[in-house]
């Protein structure tokens, strides 16, 4: 039974976001944590967008707060973010990761040390190599890997990048994530 | 699920508080009441930069040997700062709390955990334009010694001014940024006479105690790195260390909420996390 899925993703992230969170069911038994990059700007805007559109709840991490499923959870613009043992959110202010803060790596590697087997790493469209060291590292502690079809990614890099160091276990249309994501939360 | 790797882990979670255990007992630095992902990631990195096979092995090394000791407290400090970082802070701090700092004939200021000094120097450049500096006392305190050395100095690199500038111009800057320094060799010297009513000083918010009553403090983004009873004795140090409607500036997105003390404080600019010491 898988307890949570990250996603990461920079250019081009808002519109395939678009095309995924607001398929998920209102009971989605996961928490789902998304670190886009959109340089210093606020988030705020989006976040209320999505809401809106969506019936899972969505909002931006706050420090120390309790994981709970069914709720998306955005990175702080400007803050890393990571989990922490006893299930609750950790931000951090540390030294930019692939000219990126937060950075998918950050929170790649520390939800794969967490959750282990139980996790879902999706790294989707993006123009830089931030999420590759990451996904590597879920699959390195037996999470599933999905990575978007550079294909149809809007900007390839981010997900080419990956396939080049891993082989994930799923390569997907982003039309056929969302479907993947449910499918597999609905798993023993 | 590959039952080594699990176990690594496993092994890791019980290996890391023997660690810090081991560098408390060894050098009186205390990391352990860290927030657990900081602590994690960077000695993870760490392991692997210095191609140890375990966190144990990596103990036995920092036992004996003085200097990994040295570049490890490197790792596990928190030195990322700028100059006016979180611009809209600065502006709120000229509209909510310098009005109240220009009342007192003396100021005296707790920049804590400052890093490198960035962020002390532009206290100082906001608290000059406000008229307010030379009735000031900054204490600015870290407990590594080397940030405090770069921070005495004000020299910094020029890569960021770019960055520095707009961020001074967000915050309400009423000059030029470029008022407050010379460029030589690459770098940006501070005009000395910012830093003649600062202090700096090594102080650990661990393990050190309340060193002088103040009327303002700012401590931000260093909490985050801290668990919460950790929080909690640092705000109690704060509380202790704050004259009666005192000022407490944490980080943008730490907050006194479900701390023991968040009575204690009024909320002065929520968003921007100024708090005020209620009077008893």
């Amino acid at each position: 039974m898988f307890r949570a899925a990250v996603i990461g993703t920079s250019y081009g992230g808002l519109n395939a976001l678009k095309a995924i969170i607001p398929h998920l069911p209102k009971d989605f038994p996961l928490a789902i944590f998304v670190v886009l990059h959109i340089g210093d700007n606020k988030n705020d805007s989006f976040i209320q967008y999505l809401n809106k559109q969506s019936k899972v709840k969505i909002k931006e991490a706050e420090e120390k707060e309790e994981i709970k499923a069914g709720t998306v959870y955005f990175a702080p613009p400007n803050y890393h973010i990571l989990i922490e043992n006893n299930s609750t959110i950790a931000l951090s202010t540390d030294p930019k990761i692939h000219h990126s803060r937060p950075s998918i790596d950050v929170l790649f590697e520390s939800a794969a040390w967490h959750f282990k087997n139980q996790l879902i790493g999706i790294l989707l469209t993006g123009l830089n190599h931030d999420g590759a060291l990451g996904i590597k590292e879920i699959q390195k502690y037996c999470g599933i890997t999905i990575v978007e079809d550079p294909e149809t990614a809007i900007a390839t890099i981010m997900p080419a990048s990956a396939i080049e160091i891993m082989k994930p276990d799923y390569i997907l249309h982003l039309d056929q994530i969302s479907k993947k994501i449910i499918e597999l939360s609905k798993l023993d | 699920m590959n039952p080594n790797q699990l176990e690594d882990l496993e092994n890791i979670d019980i290996e890391i508080p023997l660690f810090l255990e081991a560098i408390f007992q060894k050098y009186g630095y205390d990391f352990r009441d860290y927030s657990t992902a900081h602590i994690k990631r960077r000695l993870m990195h760490r392991m692997a930069i210095g191609r140890f096979e375990t966190i144990s092995q990596m103990q036995d090394k920092v036992l004996r040997d003085k200097s990994f000791f040295i570049s490890l407290l490197e790792d596990l400090s928190i030195n990322v700062t700028e100059m006016f970082r979180d611009p809209e802070f600065y502006s709120s701090f000229r509209e909510h709390v310098v009005p109240n700092l220009r009342t007192y004939p003396f100021i005296k200021i707790w920049h804590a955990g400052c890093a490198t000094g960035e962020e002390v120097y532009s206290l100082a450049i906001l608290l000059k334009e406000e008229n307010l500096l030379d009735r000031c006392q900054i204490y600015a305190t870290d407990f590594n010694r080397r940030v405090l050395d770069i921070a005495k100095l004000g020299i910094y690199p020029t890569q960021d001014l770019e960055k520095f500038s707009r961020n001074y111009i967000e915050s309400g800057g009423k000059g030029k940024l470029s008022d407050y320094y010379t460029l030589k060799y690459g770098s940006l010297k501070l005009d000395q006479s910012l830093s003649k009513k600062v202090v700096f000083a090594d102080h650990n918010l661990v393990t050190d105690n309340v060193f002088a009553e103040v009327n303002l403090i700012l401590c931000r983004n260093v909490l985050i790195y801290f668990n919460k009873d950790l929080q909690n004795k640092v705000i109690n140090l704060f509380f202790k260390s704050l004259s009666s409607s005192g000022f407490l500036c944490l980080g943008t997105k730490e907050s006194l909420r479900f701390t023991q003390l968040e009575s204690n404080f009024a909320n002065i600019d929520s968003s921007q996390k100024i708090y005020k010491k209620r009077i008893n």
